[in-house]
């Protein structure tokens, strides 16, 4: 997805405010490999350890961290993802929603340390609802959280694990993660809303 | 009421103003610039007048289900719409069979007193059609019925059908058929066609009317009778009655409001105000109705007035009621559906809702407005263009199709023998 | 998507495959220890059948609870109904209780349509008179899917009394949407006289159909047609029209039978071909819960509807 971008970095969309990119490609490839590393001394080498990512670009996210615990510890951590949309709290809220794919790992997760990963966490409100569809699917020995972005606000007492980047925003700010494998390139950009949208 | 009027400026037949001078329930005069002191004064600039309607199709449902209508609603609502006799069919309960029924609608009519009510016998006692009713006494008795129809339901039986003809043109008798082929409609519920494949609903195939229509046209003509055929609904039949008037067989037919203006689409939402029988048809079958009907081919329109109650329309469609109310209605969709696109002119309303019918139902004193015949008259404005309101209506069903649509043309004033039923719009009294 | 579901004609291309794909994930779920989902909780489905069917009642029961709705069941037996209580009265009575959807089935065409005037919430048809049944054409769509991976340009026919059938008007209409080539096979009194006009093709010879199908789609044909002389005998309808292991080796290797139920085994279809390995008439029955889950989904998420207005 080519786009132009004026002298001072800002990203011009079709349709969109002007972006700031706030995250570079190297970067993010860095955040990963370090919450990877994470990943491997708290959980004390991922022998147990089942990724989940939730839809969207959770699931890419998912993958890039087990494709990198696999190249360290040199056995494979299984990887998939969980579709929340029909645990969300504001259903009734907004027009029903196209569902996301849920693959949960062969080996399953009863006794497994489920490491959830998306692109950005916000309310934290997303996370509750994974919890819930992880409770309805089996018994985790315990649920820990990744996420690239961590942008503030939560509104439930939800914390994350392993975060890419702490990046404070305001609400009026949009973060938009883009990820090769769905958008063609890797950067987190940062924009503002705009009016009535 | 005072017994004379004068009438100034109506179009008579939609053609130059005149004044009308009516007098002691007669057209005394016609011409321009009359003046009658003491007369009631009646300014009808830019109106048509018309002769009285008459309406050769009507059903009061009184005795028997006057939930629906009775005969004193039936016939405000008649005057309203502009008529000044309807034929009120046999299907009532009991039946009218005999003439002690007849005798009792009539009665019913006249102490109402908006309308002349000239009731229709029905061909076979019960409407079962298996024998003859008493056709004879009916004839004969103060209701003087001429007309004989067992509507509702077909005189399917082609020996039975031969047989009345036959016996009624002892006294001057038409019988009116209801075309439809019993076995081929068994549980019809709209038009065979491309809605009833849609809709899954069975099919009422047009064949089944016009097979009927063939078969009475030959056996009228052999036996030299009159038959009326009612309520013509399909193209095929149009072409049928064509070819038995080229004939110089005795045949005369009528078209619904309805029929003329809307169409099987509607069916769409399986709303039963637009279930009916004969069932709406496609639009091919509606324009050939209006070209019949501007040729004369059609030589009438009846509304088949057919109230229902709420109860008996607001249900699944396969168990709703057929019919459709349209007396106050009729005047102002021909209106639409004829003159509008210039195929009917006013003077061809007074032929076809007028004339005509009256002939037919061998009525004198309705039918012409002339000096010395019997005031029976509408005055129509052709300008106005309003929604038909179902609970603004006498009538006391609200099954009108014509709910919310937009018609040109109200009634302003019906005459009944010199005596104002409806001024001004509204009951007269 | 619409408030209702109605017709299958109603559901545009994009509708029709979102419905599909959510069944997909649903259907996974059927596997897990918890066949739950909190999606619908605190909403009310009421199934209103007039007409006796245990096996669609039952599956918009399973589907409406394993998302956690509370359901209701009306059934036409025993209840106001029974005692000639009017369509409108019933409606007007549900609507007092609060009902979020209403899954009808009825004997008279249209009366889904009705309902929907009366009532602020979805109404979900179940089956009306020989109209639709949209939901049983959803699940057939979703069981060709899964067998033959694709729908766009999949030959489908299907066989027997259309004239009478809501599962084939859902099912030509769902399935041209679809982009799947439709064959309706018949002897020609059980064929609408406007059939013409349909989005499919229209034949008198089931072996020269079978060949080219890679879905044979069976409809039941009811013995009292024989009474109205839709067709002179069983014997003759069976072996012109009917399905048996003969027929059944003219199909392509891959084909697939399948049949709305309930069957009249030896008359429309043989014995050996509703037990064979091709027919897919158990699993359609599973393939029916996911798919009404789907659609209750799809259907009652989001804001509450304000009045009566379709």
């Amino acid at each position: 997805m080519a786009h132009a971008a004026d002298e001072a970095g800002r990203d011009q969309r079709p349709g969109g405010s002007p972006a700031r990119m706030v995250l570079e490609p190297a970067e993010i490839r860095r955040a990963l490999t370090r919450i990877a590393h994470e990943i491997l001394e708290r959980t004390s080498g991922a022998g147990d350890v089942v990724l989940l990512g939730i839809p969207t670009r959770g699931v890419p996210l998912a993958h890039r961290l087990a494709e990198r615990l696999e190249q360290v510890e040199g056995h494979p951590v299984p990887a998939g993802s969980l579709d929340i949309t029909m645990y969300r709290d504001d259903l009734r809220l907004r027009p029903a929603r196209a569902l996301g794919h849920t693959e949960v790992p062969t080996a399953g997760i009863d006794d497994k340390i489920v490491v959830l990963v998306d692109d950005v966490l916000y309310s934290g409100r997303t996370v509750r609802a994974a919890l819930d569809a992880l409770g309805d699917i089996g018994r985790p020995r315990a649920v820990q959280l990744a996420v690239l972005i961590d942008r503030g606000h939560r509104e439930l007492p939800i914390r994350p694990d392993y975060v890419g980047k702490n990046l404070p925003t305001s609400q009026r700010e949009i973060v938009r993660v883009l990820l090769t494998e769905v958008d063609g390139e890797d950067a987190v950009l940062l924009g503002t809303r705009q009016e009535g949208s | 009421m005072t017994g004379t009027w004068l009438i100034r400026g109506a179009r008579l037949l939609g053609g130059d103003p005149a004044d009308v001078l009516v007098r002691d329930g007669l057209v005394a005069e016609i011409g321009p610039g009359l003046d009658e002191p003491g007369a009631g004064r009646l300014d009808a600039g830019g109106l048509i007048l018309l002769p009285g309607l008459v309406d050769l199709h009507t059903h009061l449902r009184e005795p028997g289900r006057e939930d629906a209508e009775t005969v004193a609603s039936g016939t405000a609502a008649a005057a309203l719409g502009g008529f000044t006799t309807v034929h009120a069919m046999a299907n009532t309960e009991p039946v009218a069979d005999t003439a002690g029924v007849v005798e009792q609608v009539w009665r019913l009519g006249r102490e109402a007193g908006r309308c002349d009510v000239q009731p229709v016998g029905a061909v076979t006692a019960g409407l079962e059609g298996s024998r003859l009713a008493e056709l004879g006494a009916m004839a004969d008795s103060a209701a003087r019925v001429r007309v004989f129809s067992d509507d509702g339901r077909c005189v399917h039986d082609a020996v039975l059908m031969r047989r009345a003809l036959e016996y009624v043109r002892a006294f001057g008798g038409v019988i009116a058929q209801h075309a439809q082929e019993p076995r081929l409609t068994a549980g019809a519920q709209v038009n065979e066609g491309e809605m009833s494949g849609r809709l899954g609903l069975t099919g009422w195939p047009a064949v089944a009317e016009e097979a009927i229509i063939a078969r009475d046209c030959l056996l009228a003509a052999h036996v030299g009778s009159a038959l009326h055929v009612c309520h013509v609904s399909t193209a095929g039949s149009v072409e049928i009655i064509r070819w038995a008037k080229s004939k110089g067989w005795q045949v005369t037919a009528e078209v619904t409001p309805h029929h003329l203006l809307l169409t099987e689409a509607l069916a769409s939402d399986y709303d039963p105000v637009f279930k009916v029988n004969p069932p709406l048809r496609t639009a091919e079958d509606a324009a050939a109705l209006r070209a019949g009907l501007a040729d004369g081919t059609i030589d009438c329109v009846a509304t088949d007035h057919a109230p229902h109650p709420l109860e008996d329309k607001e249900t699944e469609w396969e168990v709703a009621a057929f019919g459709m109310t349209g007396l106050e209605t009729a005047l102002r969709v021909v209106h639409e559906a004829v003159v509008e696109p210039g195929l009917l002119d006013w003077a061809g309303v007074a032929d076809r809702m007028s004339a005509r019918p009256a002939a037919i139902g061998r009525l004198s004193g309705h039918g012409r407005v002339a000096p010395g015949e019997p005031a029976n008259l509408v005055l129509y404005d052709p300008a106005p263009r309003e929604a038909v309101d179902p609970t603004a209506q006498a009538s006391k069903s609200r099954n009108t199709p014509f709910a919310g649509l937009v018609l040109p043309g109200r009634v302003v004033a019906t005459f009944l023998r010199g005596r104002p039923t409806v001024l001004d719009g509204k009951l007269a009294w | 998507m619409n408030r209702h579901l109605i017709s299958a004609g109603d559901l545009s291309l994009a509708d029709a495959l979102l419905i599909l794909d959510t069944a997909d994930e649903l259907a996974s779920m059927a596997e897990r220890p918890v066949k739950k989902l909190p999606t619908l909780r605190g909403r009310t489905v009421v199934n209103l059948f007039y007409e006796d069917s245990t096996r669609t009642r039952i599956s918009f029961e399973a589907a409406a609870k394993r998302l956690s709705a509370d359901v209701i069941n009306f059934s036409a037996k025993g209840s106001s109904v029974a005692k000639g209580e009017s369509l409108k009265d019933t409606a007007l009575t549900l609507e007092a209780m609060g009902a979020d959807a209403v899954v009808i089935r009825h004997g008279a065409s249209g009366a889904p349509h009705r309902l929907a005037g009366w009532v602020q919430g979805s109404v979900v048809n179940a089956g009306d008179g020989a109209h639709e049944h949209p939901t049983q054409a959803l699940l057939d769509a979703f069981t060709m899917r899964r067998r033959l991976g694709r729908l766009d340009g999949l030959r489908v026919t299907i066989v027997g009394d259309v004239l009478h059938s809501r599962v084939a008007r859902s099912n030509v209409l769902l399935l041209s949407t679809l982009g799947a080539e439709v064959t309706l096979v018949a002897p020609p009194t059980l064929l609408p006289v406007a059939v013409g006009g349909w989005p499919c093709s229209v034949g008198y010879d089931l072996d020269a159909a079978l060949p080219k199908a890679d879905v044979v789609m069976m409809l039941r044909v009811q013995q009292e047609r024989m009474n109205a002389a839709y067709f002179p005998t069983v014997r003759e309808y069976s072996r012109r029209y009917g399905l048996d292991a003969a027929r059944m080796a003219l199909l392509p290797e891959h084909a697939i039978v399948m049949h709305p139920g309930p069957m009249n085994r030896g008359v429309e279809i043989a014995a050996e071909v509703a037990d064979s390995v091709r027919s897919t008439i158990v699993e359609q029955v599973a393939n029916g819960v996911s798919v009404r889950m789907a659609v209750l989904y799809l259907l009652l998420s989001g804001p509450a509807q304000q009045g009566g207005q379709r």
